[in-house]
């Protein structure tokens, strides 16, 4: 036995023993969130089996446990990005101007659920929807108006965009076109991750095979077009969001990340020509260290794939590079400005962990699109912890700590045990086929629920500190879109129709139709379809006639 | 006579894919005895009526997180009239201004639950109000 396991056993007998027999701790039993056991005290006992430079190293070399880059903050700070759209194409183009005044670094877009899904504002279905949960893109006519006066060789966007991702991106090329700005200039990235459409989300049209193929068709384009573009953003936020544990999370995001990797093989591609610009997203939960161990473990696994299972050389195509966002469903309605702390939080982890951008969630935004004033306190909150708090002068500060370095290895212990039994069902598209990974997504939120329900699970105002209901919010304090929205969509949609060479957009729609029979990269025919100005529901018509619809299974 | 199990259809009308909410309610009405039948995402309002009416239910929970449910209430709450659906307890919850919730019982809707609802609460009220002898 050694010294410190010998004294650790002296004072548990001597000096905290008799203080535990006279005042017994909270609880019998601690757990992260995620359930993992928390001992009492962390020694450097629990890191004997830890090799410093095997496992930790330097950042910006492998595993890559201390970070991606060798600087690191002290290079330069994360990109501050923060997710913003709604209504028209107007209102989100003053949003983004007065954002990027403020000093964000980067745009995150979010687009509404017609645009997700591929239907036009004018499209029956969408009525109620245009313009609600993001801006409302139909054409190229919205996405120049989006970007005018915002130059797109200076600034970086991220679009949450996946089964219509080739779409916004050829509008985005097209856009940069006119801009003067060539595409191999272009620097941003398209979530792209479908997979993970199928799990939580939903925001699917395709079924899984023809969706991989548009994904691909991204990776492929970019590889040899948009070489600095992130093509696909492995998101594990929204398993987070629909109520994964962190150890659930990391191993969906890595199981989809190795069919990703798996596909554009079979295709042809290598390796390290793709990797290097695939990044990753994670959620910023609530639990502090277990979050940022998380992150620290996922790093370090990720390495470990890319060498061990893809035999990559290329250093790069070993990072992974974080995007995370504050996960929305941390987000208390009652006493909503609480919210700024918890997000506070959300954005500590982050840097505490590493992350290469980072989105920090509006105090309102658990219920509404944001105000203008929460918008930029929230952007606040990463400049206040940039600048003020002497987080990012030293690389991976928490290194070290016998506690994260032990829910370090621990949580990547877990999640490379979840991944084999992943390997064994048929990977990500077996777990998905089977309703596994539902499944288990969804008991783990209702444990979560119950721990709520019973009070076992603390949330300040919601089930602890609760006020009368008069002193919450009041409505009038929450930002709503203009309801004109729709309408005004709509009248875009009927002018642009008659005002376009429709002949033009015939020709660009058929010779669409003929690379989907020719199993073609679909990308060109999609950018001289947008530069037509057909619109998102035409060019996603021409596909859905094709290829059909995804229907999912409605267990529960 | 023996009382029937109390029947819920749980409904995801609209566009919107985020159903943690809608399942975790439609988990927690079956653990409590109930029988449930969840329509799954991006149902339009007719296909929520049909779903009413062929499961025969006693209760229809229709959840909203994206801002389309007055747009899309109505829709359901007509369709159900024009099928002469009566006596079906009609609940809507998600993210709902509170302005918006009297519009909402005025329409025929009998209750809206809003984000931290306790899940027996739920529970509770559809033991005491749902009408089983239709």
């Amino acid at each position: 036995m050694d010294k410190i396991t010998k004294r650790k056993n002296q004072w548990e007998e001597e000096t905290l023993g008799p203080v535990l027999k006279k005042t017994p701790e909270r609880k019998k039993v601690f757990t992260t969130e995620s359930g993992i056991p928390v001992q009492r005290l962390y020694t450097p006992s629990d890191l004997k089996n830890s090799e410093y430079c095997r496992d930790l190293s330097f950042p910006g070399e492998y595993p890559y446990t201390r970070g991606v880059y060798p600087t690191m903050y002290r290079g330069r700070h994360w990109t501050m990005r923060n997710y913003a759209g709604f209504g028209t194409a107007e209102d989100t183009n003053q949003r983004y101007r007065y954002l990027l005044e403020q000093g964000m670094k980067g745009l995150s877009m979010a687009f509404d659920l017609p645009t997700q899904l591929g239907y036009d504002s004018d499209n029956p279905v969408s009525e109620g929807a245009v313009g609600r949960v993001g801006v409302a893109v139909d054409s190229l006519e919205d996405m120049e108006t989006v970007f005018d006066g915002i130059p797109l060789d200076k600034v970086s966007t991220s679009m949450t965009i996946n089964a219509t991702a080739p779409i916004l991106l050829a509008l985005y090329i097209a856009v940069a076109e006119k801009q003067g700005v060539s595409q191999d200039k272009l620097m941003g990235t398209t979530q792209n991750d479908i997979l993970k459409e199928f799990i939580a989300r939903g925001t699917y049209i395709y079924p899984p095979e023809p969706s991989l193929k548009l994904v691909l068709d991204i990776v492929e384009y970019c590889m040899k077009n948009v070489p600095r573009w992130n093509t696909l953003n492995i998101t594990g936020y929204h398993f987070r969001e629909a109520g994964a544990t962190a150890i659930q999370e990391l191993a969906f995001t890595l199981g989809d990340a190795i069919t990703y990797i798996e596909k554009a093989q079979e295709r042809g591609l290598h390796v390290d020509e793709f990797a290097p610009r695939l990044s990753y997203s994670l959620g910023c939960y609530m639990d502090l260290f277990e979050e940022i161990a998380k992150y620290r473990a996922a790093r370090r696994l990720f390495a470990k794939i890319m060498k061990e299972r893809f035999n990559a050389q290329n250093p790069k195509s070993y990072l992974f590079r974080i995007f995370s966002g504050s996960c929305g469903s941390t987000l208390v309605k009652q006493q909503p400005i609480n919210n700024i702390v918890r997000v506070t939080m959300h954005a500590l982890m982050g840097i505490l962990g590493g992350h290469q951008a980072i989105h920090t969630a509006c105090w309102d935004e658990g219920f509404a699109i944001p105000s203008q004033d929460s918008a930029r306190i929230a952007l606040r909150t990463q400049q206040i912890l940039a600048h003020e708090c002497g987080l990012c002068d030293t690389i991976d500060p928490l290194a070290g700590s016998y506690y994260v370095e032990s829910l370090t290895n621990e949580i990547e212990d877990r999640t490379r045990c979840y991944l084999e039994k992943l390997d064994e069902m048929g990977g990500m598209l077996g777990a998905i086929d089977s309703g596994f990974a539902c499944r288990e997504i969804q008991e783990s939120s209702v444990a979560f629920q119950k721990k709520v329900d019973a009070g076992e699970r603390i949330i300040v105002g919601l089930n602890r500190f609760v006020m009368p209901e008069e002193e919450a919010l009041d409505d009038e304090d929450i930002f709503e879109v203009d309801p004109e929205v729709e309408e005004i969509q709509k009248s875009k949609l009927a002018a642009l129709k008659q005002r376009r060479d429709n002949p033009k957009v015939q020709h660009a729609l058929e010779k669409l139709s003929g690379a989907i029979d020719r199993n073609e990269n679909l990308m060109p025919s999609i950018i001289e379809s947008v530069k037509s100005y057909a619109t998102l529901g035409e060019i996603s018509g021409v596909m859905r006639d094709k290829w059909g619809e995804f229907k999912a299974s409605t267990h529960i | 006579m023996e009382q029937r199990r109390i029947r819920v259809l749980i409904a995801k009308a609209g566009l919107d894919g985020h159903d943690r909410g809608a399942k975790i309610v439609a988990r927690i009405l079956r653990d409590s005895g109930m029988e449930v039948i969840y329509t799954g995402i991006r149902q339009s309002a007719d296909q929520v009526v049909n779903a009413v009416v062929e499961e025969d239910v006693d209760v229809l929970g229709l959840s909203f997180l994206s801002g389309d449910h007055m747009v899309l209430v109505p829709k359901v709450i007509k369709g159900l009239k024009e099928m002469r659906i009566e006596n079906v307890l009609t609940l809507v919850g998600g993210i709902i201004l509170k302005r918006q919730i009297p519009e909402l019982l005025k329409l025929g809707v009998h209750k809206v639950f809003l984000p931290g609802t306790d899940s027996q609460e739920i529970v509770q009220y559809i033991r005491e109000n749902v009408n089983r002898t239709r």
